[in-house]
């Protein structure tokens, strides 16, 4: 009896993940595979070419001077926004980290909102808030006398405000996994804290730093990894220019991918993506069975 | 905190939080402003925020311009044909993996959670491929179908399973429920929170989502909002007026569920901040 429970059980699990894993096999396992199968292929869709290539495509992308632009231009993207998102968010949640004020579970609300809007709307809306013509941006500083140059189209420009305007669309989400992390240290650590006379610097960077770091990290590294991925606000605000200076990996591999339909040499870039934010995942994934194995 | 902090700090701090919500509310509030003045004062110098003159015409000329209720039928469609279905075999999945161990089940959990590790950016050229071949371009299933399990999901239903007591299940077991039965009839209306927050964030992530919609619809009949607006957007670049009034259109809805599930919706996006 209890055998023949024990196995129904058993079969009932196995037909109940049956499912999801067929599913997750078919449009992620499957996919990833035969991405890197694609990646030696010449392969276009709109000429109608479908064959081997060998390593003919790497060869070509480490040759072609817009994926290295594309590579570094998602390095510079990183670089820019995940320190200032950081530390930013940091800020704010140290403000709002105080004991149930009306205020603050307004001003939460109110940093969040740009969040649960869609990045491709919010950044249509910006594009008009920055265009010359029209954006209320440059009416004010031309009032003022100053001039106006149109931030978008200005090759030194474009990059650092698409980081900007991420940061303003984003900053809510990090602050609030901070905020979570910064509101379960508990009060007393701050009260043998106040009791040895730490000031309020010092508790910061002694205390509640190092108890964070855990959400911190997990901050850090999963902004980093997204920034790898960056493509809608590209997409809306500059489609890569002025120049190609926007011109993030993504981006190019949906230019490659279709807007050129080349199958084969889009999929050798997407190879290429997929290896560098495996790294950061690894890593990722070391510092958390390190934190399990703490805990 | 314990310490106290200075008077005069702490107004600083203060007018600093203003300042940063007034940044967070100016863009937002510029777009639904801009959308109530007719074209003649949107093109107007010097550029003002409040028009003298509020108008709903852009409206009009939006759902003159382009099908914009049928953009917001296929969002709806799309974001929650993919909720639905994947909270099922989501939760289904969960419960099996937290309850219903089977030989081998630890290592095929593992597998599922390694897919986290690989992002759609990378499979979207296979995904799209598969797609052209079975026709799924263009279509409902197409878009939907790729989404209808998460590993994430399956994950977050699974920690909440494990705390489920066994003794509940049992109960059902004695009565001579089938497992299936078990999991439909005690199980699942027990994680009626979790399967909000999961809800909540599978809706959010593909009503907002850019990518898959773009590559997988062909035709502006099947557009969903985000893409079906910016596409518009590239296309006309000078109605100024009717782009912001879809803006507005398309954020107000999400707008009202913030307002009145704001702690059901904070914890179901910063959910997907974590999948990452």
């Amino acid at each position: 009896m209890r055998y023949s429970l024990e196995r129904r059980k058993q079969a009932s699990g196995i037909m109940m993940v049956a499912p999801s894993v067929i599913a997750l096999s078919v449009f992620v396992i499957f996919p990833i595979i035969n991405s890197i199968y694609l990646s030696f292929l010449d392969y276009n869709l709109l000429k109608g070419v479908r064959e081997f290539a060998a390593f003919s495509n790497y060869t070509h992308i480490f040759q072609d001077s817009r994926f290295w632009g594309a590579l570094w231009n998602t390095c510079y993207f990183t670089l820019g926004y995940v320190p200032l998102l950081t530390i930013i968010a940091l800020f704010l949640a140290v403000l709002l980290d105080r004991k149930m004020q009306v205020a603050v579970k307004l001003f939460q609300a109110i940093y969040f909102l740009p969040a649960i809007t869609s990045m491709a709307i919010v950044a249509i809306g910006w594009r008009y808030i920055l265009d010359p013509n029209i954006g209320i941006i440059f009416g004010v500083l031309e009032s003022i006398g100053l001039k106006s140059v149109p931030l978008l189209q200005n090759t030194k420009l474009a990059m650092p405000t698409v980081i900007g305007i991420s940061l303003w669309k984003q900053i809510g989400f990090s602050m609030v996994i901070l905020l979570a992390g910064l509101k379960s240290i508990s009060d007393t650590y701050y009260e043998a804290a106040a009791i040895d006379g730490s000031g309020r610097i010092h508790t910061f960077f002694r205390i509640t730093l190092p108890l964070l770091l855990p959400s911190l990290s997990f901050v850090i590294i999963t902004n980093i990894i997204s920034s790898f991925q960056v493509f809608d606000q590209i997409y809306v605000l500059t489609k890569g220019g002025p120049l190609f200076k926007t011109e993030v990996l993504v981006y190019y591999i949906y230019y490659q991918g279709f807007t050129l339909f080349k199958i084969g040499y889009a999929s050798a870039l997407s190879s290429i993506l997929f290896i560098l934010i495996l790294l950061i995942t690894i890593f990722q994934v070391k510092k958390f069975m390190q934190r399990e194995i703490e805990v | 905190m314990i310490a106290r902090t200075p008077k005069l700090v702490s107004s600083l701090l203060m007018v600093l939080l203003i300042i940063v919500a007034l940044i967070m509310i100016f863009p937002i509030l510029w777009i639904a402003l801009t959308s109530l003045k007719p074209e003649s004062l949107i093109l107007g110098k010097p550029a003002k925020l409040f028009p003298e003159v509020y108008t709903i015409e852009q409206y009009g000329l939006l759902l003159n311009a382009i099908p914009f209720f049928t953009f917001v039928k296929n969002s709806l469609i799309f974001a929650g044909g993919v909720t639905i279905i994947s909270l099922f075999f989501d939760s289904m999945a969960g419960y099996a993996f937290a309850k219903l161990r089977f030989p081998g089940s630890n290592i095929v959990f593992f597998l599922v959670l390694a897919t986290l590790m690989i992002p759609f950016q990378i499979v979207m050229i296979p995904l799209y491929l598969m797609m052209h071949k079975l026709h799924g371009l263009d279509t409902y299933w197409g878009m939907i179908i790729p989404r209808i399990t998460n590993a994430f999901g399956i994950y977050l239903m699974r920690q909440f399973f494990l705390s489920v007591p066994e003794d509940l299940l049992d109960a059902g077991r004695i009565e001579g429920l089938s497992e299936f039965k078990i999991y439909i009839k005690i199980a699942l209306p027990i994680t009626t929170t979790a399967l909000t927050t999961l809800g909540v964030f599978h809706f959010m992530y593909n009503w907002n989502d850019f990518l898959w919609p773009l590559i997988i619809t062909t035709s502006q009949e099947m557009r969903t909002l985000p893409v079906g607006l910016a596409l518009f957007t590239g296309e006309h670049v000078m109605e100024h007026g009717p782009i912001m009034a879809g803006a507005v259109l398309s954020i107000i809805p999400i707008l009202i569920f913030y307002l009145f599930a704001q702690k059901t919706f904070i914890k179901g996006v910063a959910l997907s901040g974590m999948k990452g």
